[in-house]
């Protein structure tokens, strides 16, 4: 049966029907579009880069090492510095050597967890400040289209924040000798990734 | 003469222009009143300094908890009846991240403000969505209902918000307060890049 026979018997009212409920009247309804893909996107955004995320993690792991306050306010400086490199990053504001900054931020850290080197808490924060404006700079504008911007960077930050969490849970292993030097081989291994993108980012 | 065969209507219904696009709130299917509420629960730039806000009350024990419970939504009430009076203004969506980035920085730093002042904080706060959400409801012909419904909802944020926090008394709980306002301070820091680049 062809189109319009099966239309046939009602043909009278059917055609008018079919062409009012095709006219495109108005967008009444609408939803907000890219809510759901602009917080993923940020939540996955810091996991997928071994770089960002050896430097967050071991943000955590020098912060246990150093203990209370250093613990938490490492973690906390981090996100909002790194919010500040993102920022200088949107106005156009450039920052050379963003690459070797972050790959440094790996080795300069992990050799801190390595040699358990304990700085004044002033100090720390500055230096984990100055690293973290460089992943900021580097990954905090990376929004796809379409994509919402605040739960972008909601998802950015939380995630960056849930790194620095797992670097303070692993650090907890410190509490016995033998997982003093587990974490110090941790460090090792972060330095170790670190100049391996270090290399990638010279060479 | 020749009738309009079927798939002239079909053309016709496709091809017939369309109106303007209409913005309103996102539909809860309960009608105004849930639609309000829903999208304050919509909003993250509205919502994040309202749980800041309700955190640093929290923070800062019992008085200030009740009453930035009390002031919020009451000045996000009359800012909002104010706005359903007033004409539509240019987008002022930096001047909400302002105030949450404001906000975070507050209850990142645990900075050590009177009850009095927490109160003014959100009577600011409170008065300036209440006024924008009055404002945006004028402009899509939405009546006091979803106002309501809004109101409802900062009510409700506000008062669990400051209430999981006011009896906190563990270091570390306490601590991850200060994390959560660090947070939204970062994410207020990164819109203002955004909306200065046009994005957000």
């Amino acid at each position: 049966m062809s189109f319009s026979q099966s239309f046939r018997p009602r043909h009278r009212i059917s055609a008018p029907i079919l062409t009012i409920a095709l006219w495109p009247l108005a967008a009444w309804a609408h939803v907000s579009a890219g809510e759901a893909g602009g917080l993923l996107s940020g939540l996955s955004h810091p996991v997928s880069g071994l770089d960002h995320v050896v430097a967050m993690i071991a943000v955590g792991l020098w912060g246990a090492q150093l203990g209370m306050p250093a613990l938490w306010i490492l973690p906390v400086a981090f996100p909002m510095m790194m919010a500040f490199g993102g920022l200088l990053g949107l106005l156009g504001t450039p920052l050379p050597g963003v690459e070797v900054g972050i790959a440094a931020s790996a080795v300069v850290l992990g050799a801190l967890v390595l040699g358990r080197v304990r700085l004044p808490l002033a100090a720390a924060v500055a230096l984990v400040g100055v690293f973290a404006v460089f992943h900021g700079h580097a990954h905090g504008t990376e929004l796809q289209a379409g994509q919402n911007a605040i739960l972008y960077s909601l998802g950015f930050v939380i995630a960056t924040g849930l790194l620095h969490g797992v670097g303070i849970a692993v650090g907890l292993i410190q509490r016995w000798s033998l997982g003093r030097q587990a974490l110090r081989g941790a460090g090792a291994l972060v330095m170790a990734a670190g100049v391996y993108f270090l290399w990638g980012a010279v060479a | 003469m020749r009738r309009p065969g079927h798939w002239s209507w079909v053309a016709a219904g496709w091809l017939l222009p369309a109106g303007a696009a209409q913005a309103h709130l996102v539909s809860s299917g309960l009608g105004p009143f849930y639609d309000g509420a829903l999208h304050l629960l919509l909003s993250p730039g509205a919502l994040l300094g309202l749980l800041a806000l309700a955190l640093l009350a929290g923070l800062r024990g019992p008085r200030a908890g009740r009453l930035a419970v009390i002031a919020l939504p009451t000045a996000w009430l009359l800012g909002g009846l104010v706005g359903l009076g007033l004409a539509p203004v240019p987008d002022l969506t930096w001047l909400g991240v302002a105030a949450f980035l404001v906000l975070g920085l507050l209850l990142a730093a645990d900075a050590k403000l009177p009850p009095i002042a927490i109160a003014a904080l959100a009577c600011a706060y409170g008065g300036l969505h209440g006024l924008l959400d009055g404002m945006a409801l004028t402009a899509i012909g939405a009546g006091t209902s979803p106002l309501l419904g809004i109101v409802l909802a900062v009510l409700v944020i506000a008062l669990l918000g400051a209430a999981a926090v006011v009896p906190l008394r563990v270091l570390w709980a306490r601590i991850a307060v200060r994390v959560a306002g660090s947070w939204v301070a970062a994410v207020g820091l990164l819109m203002l890049g955004w909306l200065a680049r046009g994005t957000g």
